[in-house]
């Protein structure tokens, strides 16, 4: 008897966890796909009904946006990861290093993960329009970045660079300060400089959080849909929407859910599909 | 493992002769290129922006200095009563402290069943927890919506609550069990040795030691629930009931020329995250850590 209640207690523990994952997460997803293949529209409701593959159909031949939103959101990933790797590795290497003032440093460049993806826009927004930027003290004549083809992905990329670094260097900052410090110094008994003892001690080391911060970092920004909505809209002439981001659109402005709810399929399984080649092809958690 | 403590090689013989100065670095150049050049660099990019908001926010209307002086409250005067900030502040607090208490006691009880015991499926509850992570919020809009509304919920801050413990449930469980393992078991044991239950070992012995744990999990939870837009978008459409994203992401898109405003709406929505902030960051790295490497 009491050896059966002692073997409850973790299932009890867990179980409001395990319910409200049930019904939010999970159900949702199936609910997803049963959506998918269905007419639903919440300002046609005289259409509903089983609509067989017609929304998938519709998605891959009909739709140029879905094509569009795809390339764009592969565009924004690959970017933006590869420059937030690049500089959240530099930054957390800088403040990893001891000198005065190194914690309040590390508030203030971390400061900005706190910081939500709408407010992230209102600041940005004093920056870029016409007639309020720091352009104008920089000597630049000022334009509307947001607004021009040739400028709004670098002037975007740039603005989830300022919130999505911090978090980057967070985590890496996290997995340097796991690496003993004898092995660094066994290393520059060997000889090794600077450059040597960084190839050979620390990004060896490193591997494990560099590959859990890009994955995480890259479906992080896959979904990421706040900053883009209230910066851009999507915007201009649609070349800043991603596939979420399409999703929302068409959940909130349209309420075609039906049709939303097949983009939602197209869009998971694509992620599935690239973090578990990640994760195979980066070989996560094994032994070397 | 204190985090501040950090072994410099090639550094410490050097104190000698006058053990009251700091042994001076070798190649003080290297290190200033190396070092302060691109930190100092890169604190004008983090900090300029926000230096821009807080001159709108102080600066009268028409003004162009970029040092505000002397500076102006009447932008957040006009943010706080005449758009509303005050009830949209009101309800983000409201939200954010219930999802906090909900993550936080939700957590405390997984993170505990997880570091304490091995029982049959704790492995697929990882993995489920881990799965959670690739799931986007922006995707899940529709369904729950369908869900909220079956529950009445739609234009209730009941449904914020709940979506948002719920995405933030999974990573808190996860970094809790890290914060729990840590603690050793023998401390609990001999209380229980001692005549407690395990319920009274647990408060009087484990929580004391997991303050930096709930301090992390909670902000983590806090900042995640005050910062969330979509949901609050989606699922409720009466201005009584927004929350503070979604009434800036409007005066975003209304009142894009009064500069003012827009900035003093965006101080409002930025105090209690950098407030937070301040007390959790200490935590931060030390509490991803514990997550990452004991769970």
């Amino acid at each position: 008897m009491a050896s059966l209640r002692r073997r409850a207690v973790p299932y009890l523990l867990i179980s409001p966890t395990v319910a409200l994952i049930a019904a939010f997460l999970v159900y949702p997803i199936g609910s997803v796909a049963y959506y998918s293949l269905q007419n639903r529209n919440l300002t046609r409701p005289w259409a509903d009904g089983f609509a067989g593959l017609e929304n998938f159909r519709r998605m891959l031949v009909e739709d140029e946006l879905f094509w569009q939103s795809l390339g764009f959101t592969a565009k924004w990933v690959v970017a933006e990861i590869g420059l937030q790797l690049l500089l959240g590795l530099a930054l957390a290497l800088i403040v990893n290093e001891s000198f005065i003032g190194r914690g309040l440093a590390r508030s203030l460049v971390f400061s900005p993960w706190a910081v939500s993806g709408v407010l992230t826009t209102g600041i940005w927004i004093l920056l870029y329009t016409p007639g309020t930027g720091v352009l104008r003290f920089l000597g630049q004549p000022e334009t509307a970045v947001l607004g021009n083809l040739d400028t709004v992905f670098p002037a975007v990329v740039v603005t989830e660079l300022w919130r999505g670094v911090p978090f980057f260097a967070i985590l890496l900052l996290a997995g340097l300060q796991g690496i003993p410090g004898e092995l660094y110094e066994a290393a520059a008994v060997d000889g090794a400089g600077r450059v040597r003892r960084f190839r050979h001690v620390t990004l060896p080391h490193l591997r494990d959080a560099i590959v859990l911060a890009t994955l995480l970092r890259s479906v992080w920004e896959f979904n990421n849909v706040d900053l883009l909505y209230t910066l851009t809209g999507g915007g201009p002439a649609q070349v800043t929407t991603t596939l979420p981001l399409y999703v929302a659109q068409r959940a909130i402005d349209s309420k075609d859910f039906g049709y939303g709810s097949a983009l939602t399929m197209a869009g998971f399984v694509i992620l599935l599909f690239f973090s578990l080649l990640y994760l195979r092809l980066s070989r996560f958690g094994e032994d070397r | 493992m204190s985090t501040d403590v950090v072994i410099r090689p090639g550094r410490a013989h050097v104190a000698g002769d006058r053990p009251h100065r700091r042994p001076r670095p070798k190649r003080d150049r290297g290190r200033v290129l190396r070092l302060y050049v691109p930190l100092g660099l890169y604190l004008v990019f983090t900090l300029v922006p926000f230096y821009w908001m807080l001159v709108f926010a102080v600066r009268p209307s028409g003004s162009t200095t970029p040092v505000p002086w002397p500076i102006t409250f009447e932008h957040f005067e006009t943010v706080w009563n005449d758009i509303g900030y005050a009830v949209f502040f009101r309800n983000s607090v409201i939200v954010g402290v219930w999802s906090l208490l909900a993550t936080t006691v939700l957590a405390v009880m997984g993170g505990y069943a997880l570091s304490r015991f091995r029982f049959r499926g704790r492995t697929l509850f990882m993995v489920v927890l881990l799965c959670t992570q690739f799931i986007p919020g922006a995707m899940l809009l529709i369904p729950l919506f369908t869900i909220f509304k079956t529950l009445g919920l739609i234009n209730n801050l009941g449904s914020l609550i709940v979506a948002d413990t719920v995405f933030n449930l999974p990573l808190s469980v996860i970094l809790m069990s890290g914060f729990i393992a840590a603690v050793p078991f023998t401390v609990e044991e001999a209380a229980m040795v001692d005549g407690c239950t395990r319920l009274r070992a647990f408060l009087a012995v484990v929580l004391p030691q997991l303050r930096p744990g709930l301090i992390a999990v909670g902000s983590f939870a806090f900042i995640h629930t005050w910062n969330n837009f979509l949901f609050a978008l989606m699922f409720v459409s009466r201005q009584d009931s927004f929350t503070i994203p979604v009434g800036l992401s409007y005066t975003i898109g209304e009142y894009s020329a009064d500069f003012g405003a827009l900035a003093a709406g965006g101080v409002v929505a930025a105090v209690p995250v950098v407030c937070v902030f301040a007390v959790v960051q200490r935590y931060l790295v030390h509490g991803i850590s514990a997550g990452a490497v004991k769970g």
